[in-house]
């Protein structure tokens, strides 16, 4: 019995933090239908020549999510290739979303359509500063 | 037995032969027409024009992968498919008009003219003449179309670098600025010297202007004039959910085709049209709800298409080999929407509108569809070819190229 406990703890644990991750990917689902769909796609594969794909985007799952944070709060429009390719549309900066909810927006893009990849927490957006 | 196994395989052989002459390339077409695959996978074909001798000039977006940007086909046994094709330059562009033995092409930057010789080849490949150079390239709408009037004046779209002119581009609730000072440099249709070597914005004149983005133009010449397409502004809905749902959105603003004589304003960025209310609508970022109206002294355009389909080329048929009511009329290649998400994409096909002495005569109607190979486009990664050239050959075939993987198709009517 007494091995029983730690046992149903780290259930316990297990669920509650699926359970959270399902909040975050729902919260994130929520973000990108109403900020990014219109240009990115329902199915992540941005425009040709306009808007950057964020399926099978390497610097979407790579591991530099301090530049994914910023360019979510500042928007960005500079000539940089991505795979290869040139988008030529201007990002709208987005100041007014909360840390959690970024977060939750990179973690839903970056676990969605083919792309797998680390889950983005909120202390790693806080530290990346505001400008 | 033998008999009945010849017959049989030459009905197969028959059939065969009717479906690939049946195909079509893939397309679907007015009775009477067809159409074969001219050329495929080039690479990201733009403008394309073609010389009296039939020999077709594509201008590529980037650099292919054997890194040619203008690419030459010659389809020397007359079967429909180009059988020698070359190429130089090591640009991206859009632009392509060829006159006489002279080929224009365009960066996104500038103008360049190349010689042909009597074959059509060119002689001068990597040593072009710089007609025009310096032109603002900002990324945003920075393609550089370009057609000329029978003088051999050259007309080139300088697309504004921003949506509506907001302070901050595509940043909701920014205001848009008064005047817009973009339209100094961009926005609008520049009119040059088709031979003056090296001039710049300073030799050049604003032959029109509040023009957002225009890919299509075209001289006509029963009219004399110039004729555009310009794209509408996008994201309505995003950043005024309050005067527009997305079902609005997907439909406003219409995508407007204007003639244009010097000095011509057609509204942008202040107004957009409403094909609806038939009206020039005040910009949101300029205090419009969807509801006032707006710059009553500019242009209202000579057709009105449906929202964010993108006109990418306007072409006036001169020739014969079309029907009459297709003589002296207007195609236009539309490239597909992205825009409508979360609505199923539109626009993926060429377009007809008829006119008559230099006035539409009729309604627009889609010509030539199919080129996306799927009838719903969920997202334009999916269409597998994009209408964005046009051209006529010699005979009066009408080719459309795609700037997706490169195709040319080349329509023609079988009397």
């Amino acid at each position: 019995m007494k091995y029983l406990i730690p046992f149903c703890l780290i259930g316990l644990a297990v669920f509650s933090s699926e359970k959270l991750a399902a909040q975050n990917m729902a919260n994130g689902k929520k973000i990108y239908e109403l900020r990014c769909l219109v240009c990115h796609q329902a199915d992540g594969g941005g425009v040709p020549n306009m808007n950057a794909p964020l399926d099978g985007a390497s610097n979407v799952v790579g591991n530099d999510i301090a530049r994914m944070v910023k360019i979510i709060r500042n928007g960005y429009n500079e000539r940089v290739a991505l795979d290869g390719f040139y988008y030529s549309n201007a990002m709208t900066a987005n100041p007014d979303l909360k840390d959690a909810d970024i977060a939750d927006v990179l973690t839903y893009i970056r676990n969605s359509w083919s792309n797998k990849a680390s889950k983005v927490t909120l202390a790693q957006v806080q530290k990346v500063k505001k400008k | 037995m033998k008999k009945i196994q010849n017959f049989l395989l030459l009905s197969i052989l028959m059939m065969a032969c009717t479906a690939k002459a049946q195909d079509n390339a893939g397309l679907r077409l007015p009775a009477g027409f067809s159409a074969t695959l001219f050329a495929n996978n080039i690479g990201s074909s733009r403008h394309i024009a073609i010389t009296p001798s039939g020999v077709v000039f594509a201008k590529l977006n980037a650099p292919n992968k054997d890194g040619k940007s203008i690419i030459r086909l010659a389809d020397a046994n007359k079967d429909g498919v180009a059988d020698q094709i070359t190429g130089w330059g090591n640009y991206g562009g859009t632009g392509i008009y060829v006159r006489g033995n002279k080929l224009y092409a365009s960066s996104d930057q500038g103008i360049f003219l190349y010689q042909l010789n009597d074959q059509d080849e060119v002689v001068n490949p990597n040593a072009p003449k710089v007609i025009v150079k310096d032109l603002i390239d900002r990324r945003q709408h920075s393609s550089k179309s370009i057609t000329l009037d029978p003088q051999g004046n050259i007309y080139v779209n300088i697309g504004a670098y921003s949506n509506a002119c907001q302070e901050k581009d595509r940043m909701p609730g920014s205001k848009g600025m008064m005047p817009c000072p973009i339209l100094d440099s961009a926005g609008g249709i520049w009119k040059f010297d088709g031979q003056k070597e090296n001039q710049v914005y300073g030799d050049g004149k604003r032959y029109a202007t509040g023009l957002r983005n225009v890919i299509g133009l075209d001289w006509n010449n029963q009219t004399n004039s110039l004729f555009v397409t310009q794209h509408g502004r996008d994201q309505l809905n995003s950043f005024y959910p309050q005067y527009y749902s997305d079902n609005q959105n997907a439909e406003l603003p219409a995508e407007t085709m204007y003639e244009v004589k010097e000095g011509d304003d057609c509204g942008w960025p202040y107004v957009y049209y409403d094909p609806y209310q038939k009206k020039k609508i005040l910009s949101p970022e300029y205090g419009g709800d969807g509801k006032k109206e707006g710059a009553p002294n500019a242009l209202n355009p000579t057709v009105a298409f449906p929202a964010h389909m993108a006109p990418m080329s306007l072409l006036f048929y001169k020739g014969n080999q079309f029907p009459e009511k297709y003589q002296q009329g207007a195609f236009i290649a539309f490239h597909g929407s992205w825009n409508r998400a979360p609505l199923p994409q539109e626009g993926y096909f060429v377009a007809f509108v008829p006119f008559k002495n230099g006035k539409p005569s009729g309604d627009w109607e889609i010509f030539a569809n199919g080129f996306a190979g799927t009838d719903i486009v969920t997202n334009p990664r999916l269409a597998k070819a994009r209408p964005c050239g046009l051209a006529e050959g010699p005979d009066g075939s009408l080719y459309v190229c795609d700037d997706n993987k490169g195709a040319i198709f080349k329509i023609s009517f079988n009397k």
